[in-house]
């Protein structure tokens, strides 16, 4: 019993590649069998690890001493050379002349060259393993075979499918060598530019060959041709995944195609560059052969290696070299991508693939019997793709404002002009707000969607909605103005880039409004880093557009913001009816309103300057709601992006459950795209996670940069009411946990930052103080960010993480 | 709890014998016994015996076993209190000195004694101790009061057990539900699932009998109270008139008591703002924690008047006592009784001999609350001790930057 395929030494299950080769089968010439085994130990000696190498004398001395038991003389040859051999090894390579046990073998035969179009061969040199080729030697026994049907192959069948390989190298007029010289295959670990040229006619004879040759030469993917001849089984294996191997094998070899791009993220690119080449050859075959199906092979790829064999005797004593992952990888990866492997995020994107290919290959087998739902990723680089991407600038900003100063119906005016919302819809939600005596409230259904929102005629949570004008795609966040769903509009302002306050301009209204939520608004806005803010003075109509008190509340208002630190070239104010429609994108036609010839609402909205976000920084997600999309995407989570990027087919951690999720596909503006920046609302459509692990107010994150969960944290803030220790709740967009106040550190100078007392006993509104927050669980923040301390239904303090 | 006989002498020294009735009463138990104490109580002991020929076999025997208590364990959850200490009386089955932790258990006198001791060991029957014997033992017997609150918001609600001494939070409910999203979406229907697990849950830890056929239908409910922003309360108030009048009438019984509330979120915190409405103070008015809550809050505008007239912190109320501002016309003095509970007797005895000061020799009030209380433990974010002054005291800077 010999061993006669190539052994991958670094595979763990290098048994399942032994070839039952039949040796023992009755061979007259004893000789020729002598001289086999010599080969054999040889071989063994070889391709064992670490390789040894010994004379042929000293092979055939201990094949005679072990009765020609192959096995035994090499465990012998092995264990007296191993030492000896670990010392030369670097000097070996040197040693010329693997002692060629057959005569005729005059020609070299070039491995690096003979698979140059076969990039999985670029093996690293850890991995190395030789090339064995049968020898040429004639010897009798079966020729033939039949073609297998799958399954094992018998021994006989694999012996005869030997023999009648070699036979047909016998037959080539070209004397072919095929024994490649172990010193030889050892000296050169990168192929040599000059390879190029050899190969190249090679290649074409290759072409010219291939009309002879059973097989059109498409090349591209040579795995998957490989195992189409003979293999029926294998290739039920391997079809379902043309695309897959295709893109896995070429990125393994970068250095032996000269071509090869060393990113994975152009498989359309290497597809025209692979088509030149020729079809894999059958030395290639029988390896992938073998290595796919173990122990057994495909005697069809021996009758079609007669030609090639042929054309390849040439005389390139090529070393051979494996820089890539060994073939047997190649064909488990492509495996494995057949049955559907999600090939690593963008982190390995450029980094040590080979590496990455030898881990997944090792870890894949594990994810293939979980049974997790994998994505393909396409491996974009999204930030090259955003920067290609000609987009809008796009725009998010919150509507705030005390409860019943009309938002929603301003907004909903406002997409009704743009024509976000059709006629239809809109003429519908009039009919039902009718029915329930709500005639008002029609243009405020197109975003209080919710049923108890409708029936109570307030908004309770933010909506979102998106319309375009010609230079600006705006997302509306729409927040409620009631006391108690402060906590929805601070998830709703920290999606936003600038801010509209909506101001009541009614008798009595507005002076209420400034009161409640008015100012809290506008300075929880202000708190949270918006910068702009446009102050849209809405139910003018209900005032006859009176000049003198729009001036009044803008008078006031101004002052107000001012303090608030808002710059004052920043704010800018509009009147205008949002019931009317007036000022909102037309001019308002009323008599009344004439004094006015400022811009209307939507001009001052598209003066927004784009807003740049960490793009590159890590990526950073709060998790705004987790809901079911729908048959296909049973679980979804919907957010802003605040840092980062990622894309489809991405693994993300969720923090605080450090639970990891696989993208399955993404959305941006509820339009499906491969990828999504910062600053982008996207939905995550995720598999691979409970839901249960997720919840509003959790944070998205890689795993190669999490986001650290925290029980307590110094932040310096300013306070609006007075501190103490007490009880608060923390809000940092949806996050909303229960939190103390467990020390006052210091009261900060407004302006300096020092302190000014320490450890006082309370601070007052308007002081700026340090001060320590614990909270009973923990969560996810990291500095800097903004947090909202609130305390009994209103905001007692805003500011920033340290 | 029922005092069976009391014999404490009047040096501090004496043993009282108490039988603890409700589950509140163990909450007592946990604040009377202290280290170092001598508590005698049944017990239930596994006892292996070696035979001669090396077999063992073993068996649990009922003992009545006197132990020094070392430590004190209490799951308010489950109201239990387990004492651990030496066994200091002999038996059939222990040794002196071996370990047993005893299990109080309701309805089974305990025998508890103090000795007065020197200076360094026990702190016998102090004041303190006396006060707190004094409320856990019921005389009137109308301490029935008590009350179920459930404060929720969107996917999130706590059910908390507000007795006379402890509110305990007995389960939280957290739910994912779907926020509104454009054409519809799960946000009904999540609501919906959410109201279904809190009552559900709500009943179970209610112990309310659903099922018709019992004979319960006579038992009183307690209140419940349904605190939350917006109206998720109201909502669930609804889906459980809804339930009554179709799926499970038995609901019918609890309907009466039902009181919806604001609060402003959905956390414990906000309990302090629903104990404080005016619904809930008809219910449960003058109670203990309706008491303490008034008085918390006095004390918080005071110090957020900044009138100096009020202060908290352990240095600067001893510094206030000495000044003599914690005394008559007004001082109060507010002490969490969790500084009583402290392992350390040393620093036991400085607030009791705090509490004695003021109330025997300035003259002012004392105020023990409860540390497993909402206002008590507002109170322990302020370190636990507090003073309402007769005037004003400035403090030096100085006093406080020593703490750190």
């Amino acid at each position: 019993m010999s061993r006669h395929r190539i052994k991958d030494v670094s595979f763990d299950d290098d048994d399942l590649y032994d070839e039952d080769d039949g040796y023992d089968s009755p061979d007259p010439a004893e000789q020729e069998f002598v001289q086999q085994c010599t080969t054999d130990v040889l071989q063994q000696l070889r391709a064992g690890n670490p390789p040894v190498t010994a004379t042929k004398e000293e092979v055939q001395e201990s094949l005679w001493h072990y009765y020609n038991d192959v096995p035994k003389t090499v465990n012998y040859l092995r264990g007296k050379k191993e030492k000896e051999i670990k010392k030369q090894q670097p000097t070996a390579k040197a040693v010329p002349a693997y002692p060629a046990p057959y005569p005729p073998s005059t020609a070299h035969f070039s491995a690096a060259d003979f698979f140059r179009d076969c990039p999985w061969l670029n093996v690293p040199p850890h991995r190395k393993a030789d090339i064995l080729v049968e020898p040429l030697c004639p010897r009798l026994g079966l020729l033939g075979g039949a073609p297998e049907s799958g399954g094992k192959v018998s021994k006989l069948a694999a012996l005869a499918a030997a023999r009648k390989k070699k036979e047909g190298e016998k037959s080539g007029s070209t004397p072919v060598a095929m024994a490649p010289s172990t010193p030889q295959l050892e000296k050169t670990e990168v192929p040599s530019p000059e390879l190029r040229g050899p190969s190249l006619s090679i290649r074409d004879r290759l072409a010219a060959n291939n009309a002879k040759s059973p097989r059109p030469a498409e090349g591209n993917d040579s795995l998957q041709r490989l195992s189409k001849p003979g293999l029926s089984t294998s290739s039920s294996a391997r079809k379902p995944s043309p695309e897959k191997s295709q893109s896995a094998a070429p990125s393994m070899s970068p250095p032996v195609q000269g071509t090869e791009v060393p990113s994975e993220e152009e498989p359309e690119e290497q597809k025209p560059k692979i088509d030149i080449r020729a079809s894999p050859s059958t030395f290639a075959s029988t390896i992938v052969g073998a290595t796919t199906i173990p122990a057994h092979e495909p005697s069809h790829l021996h009758s079609n290696s007669v030609d090639l064999l042929r054309i390849y005797g040439q005389n390139h004593a090529e070393p051979f070299d494996f820089a890539g992952p060994s073939p047997d990888d190649v064909v488990l990866n492509a495996q494995n991508t057949a049955k559907g492997f999600k090939s690593k995020p963008s982190a390995s994107k450029n980094g040590d693939k080979k590496k990455a290919q030898g881990e997944l290959a090792g870890g894949l087998s594990n994810l293939s019997v979980e049974e997790k739902v994998t994505v393909k990723s396409k491996n974009l680089d999204v930030l090259e793709e955003y920067k290609k991407s000609t987009r809008k600038k796009s725009a998010n900003f919150v509507v705030i404002g005390h409860v019943d100063a009309g938002k929603s119906t301003l907004m909903g005016r406002l997409l009704a002009d743009q024509k976000a919302i059709d006629q239809r819809t809109l003429d519908k939600y009039r009919r039902e707000a009718e029915k329930i005596g709500k005639g008002s409230f029609a243009l405020a259904w197109v975003l209080d969607q919710g049923s108890e929102e409708r029936a109570r005629g307030v908004t309770i949570d933010i909506a979102t909605n998106k319309f375009e004008t010609d230079s600006t795609a705006f997302t509306i966040v729409d927040a409620p103005g009631h006391r108690d769903f402060v906590p929805n509009m601070i998830a709703g302002a920290s999606q936003a880039d600038f801010a509209v306050l909506v101001i009541d301009s009614s008798v009595g209204k507005f002076e209420s409004g400034l009161k409640g939520q008015t100012k809290e608004h506008a300075l929880l806005v202000r708190s949270m880093g918006v910068q702009k803010i446009v102050v849209a003075v809405n139910k003018m109509d209900t005032i006859q557009w009176d000049k003198g008190r729009f001036e009044e509340i803008e008078q006031q208002i101004s002052s107000f913001l001012t303090t608030a630190g808002f710059q004052a070239q920043n704010i800018s104010f509009v009147p205008c009816s949002g019931f009317q429609g007036d000022n909102i994108s037309q001019r308002s036609k009323d008599p009344h309103a004439s004094w006015y010839t400022g811009p209307t609402l939507i001009e001052e909205l598209e003066t927004s300057e784009p807003y740049t976000h960490g793009l590159d920084k890590p990526l950073r997600m709060t998790i705004g709601d987790v809901f079911r999309g729908g048959v296909q995407n049973p679980l979804s989570i919907s957010g802003r992006l605040d840092a980062g990027s990622l894309q489809m087919g991405d693994q993300i951690l969720t923090m605080p459950s450090g639970e990891t999720a696989t993208i399955r596909s993404v959305e941006v503006d509820s339009e499906p795209s491969d990828w999504a920046v910062a600053g982008q609302n996207v939905v995550l459509n995720l598999a691979n996670i409970d839901p249960i692990h997720l919840r509003s107010g959790d944070v998205v994150c890689r795993a190669s940069a999490p986001i650290p969960t925290i029980t307590s944290f110094t932040a310096k803030v300013l306070a609006f009411e007075h501190l103490m220790p007490m009880m608060v709740d923390v809000h940092r967009g949806r996050l909303h946990v229960p939190g103390r106040i467990s020390k006052l550190v210091a009261a900060l100078d407004k302006s300096s930052g020092a302190a000014l007392k320490k450890r006082p006993k309370i601070v007052g509104p308007g002081t700026v103080a340090r001060v320590v927050v614990e909270m009973d669980q923990a969560v996810p923040l990291e500095a800097p960010t903004r947090i909202v301390l609130r305390a009994g239904g209103s905001t007692v303090a805003a500011g920033l993480l340290e | 709890m029922r005092l069976i006989k009391n014999r404490i002498e009047h040096d501090g020294s004496g043993t009282v014998t108490l039988c603890p009735e409700e589950p509140e009463d163990m909450w007592h138990a946990y604040n009377l016994i202290r280290p170092s104490d001598v508590l005698r109580a049944s017990a239930i002991r596994r006892v292996t015996t070696v035979q001669d020929t090396g077999s063992t076999s073993s068996a649990r025997v009922h003992l009545n076993l006197v132990i020094r208590v070392k430590s004190l364990d209490f799951d308010p959850q489950s109201s239990q209190l387990h004492v651990s200490g030496q066994i200091i009386n002999e038996t059939p089955h222990t040794k002196i000195g071996q370990f047993h932790t005893l299990d109080l258990e309701l309805n089974r006198n305990f025998t508890l004694e103090k000795d007065a001791g020197a200076d360094d060991e026990g702190t016998g029957w102090d004041s303190i101790a006396v006060e707190a014997l004094k409320d856990a033992v019921d005389e009137g017997g109308k301490r029935r009061a008590e009350a179920v609150a459930v404060v929720m918001q969107e996917g999130l609600a706590h059910i908390c057990f507000i007795g006379q001494f402890q509110t305990i939070l007995k389960q939280k409910v957290e739910m994912s539900v779907p926020r509104k999203r454009h054409g519809g979406g799960d946000h009904d229907k999540g609501m919906n699932k959410f109201f279904k697990v809190t009552l559900e849950t709500l009943l179970r830890q209610m112990e309310f009998n659903i099922s018709l056929t019992s004979g319960s239908a006579n038992e009183p409910v307690r209140p419940v109270l349904l605190a939350s922003p917006g109206f998720v309360a109201a909502g669930f108030q609804k889906y459980i008139q809804t339930e009554a009048s179709t799926t499970t009438p038995a609901l019918k019984r609890l309907l009466p008591s039902v009181v919806v509330v604001h609060s402003a979120s959905g956390y414990t915190n906000s309990l302090s703002e629903v104990l404080q409405s005016p619904a809930v103070k008809n219910i449960l008015a003058d109670t203990k924690y309706a008491r303490e809550t008034k008085l918390m809050d006095d004390f918080l505008e005071q110090l957020r008047k900044e009138t100096n007239k009020a202060t908290y912190g352990p240095r600067e109320v001893e510094s206030a006592v000495d000044q003599g501002a914690v005394g008559r016309g007004g001082g109060v003095l507010i002490i969490s009784n969790r500084l009583f509970r402290s392992q350390n007797v040393g620093e036991r005895k400085r607030w009791v001999a705090l509490v004695d000061r003021v109330r025997d020799v300035e003259g002012g009030e004392v105020r023990v609350l409860s540390s497993d209380h909402e206002s008590g433990k507002r109170l322990d974010g302020l370190s636990g001790i507090a003073a309402l002054l007769t005037f004003p005291v400035i403090e030096e800077d100085l006093d406080s930057d020593e703490d750190e």
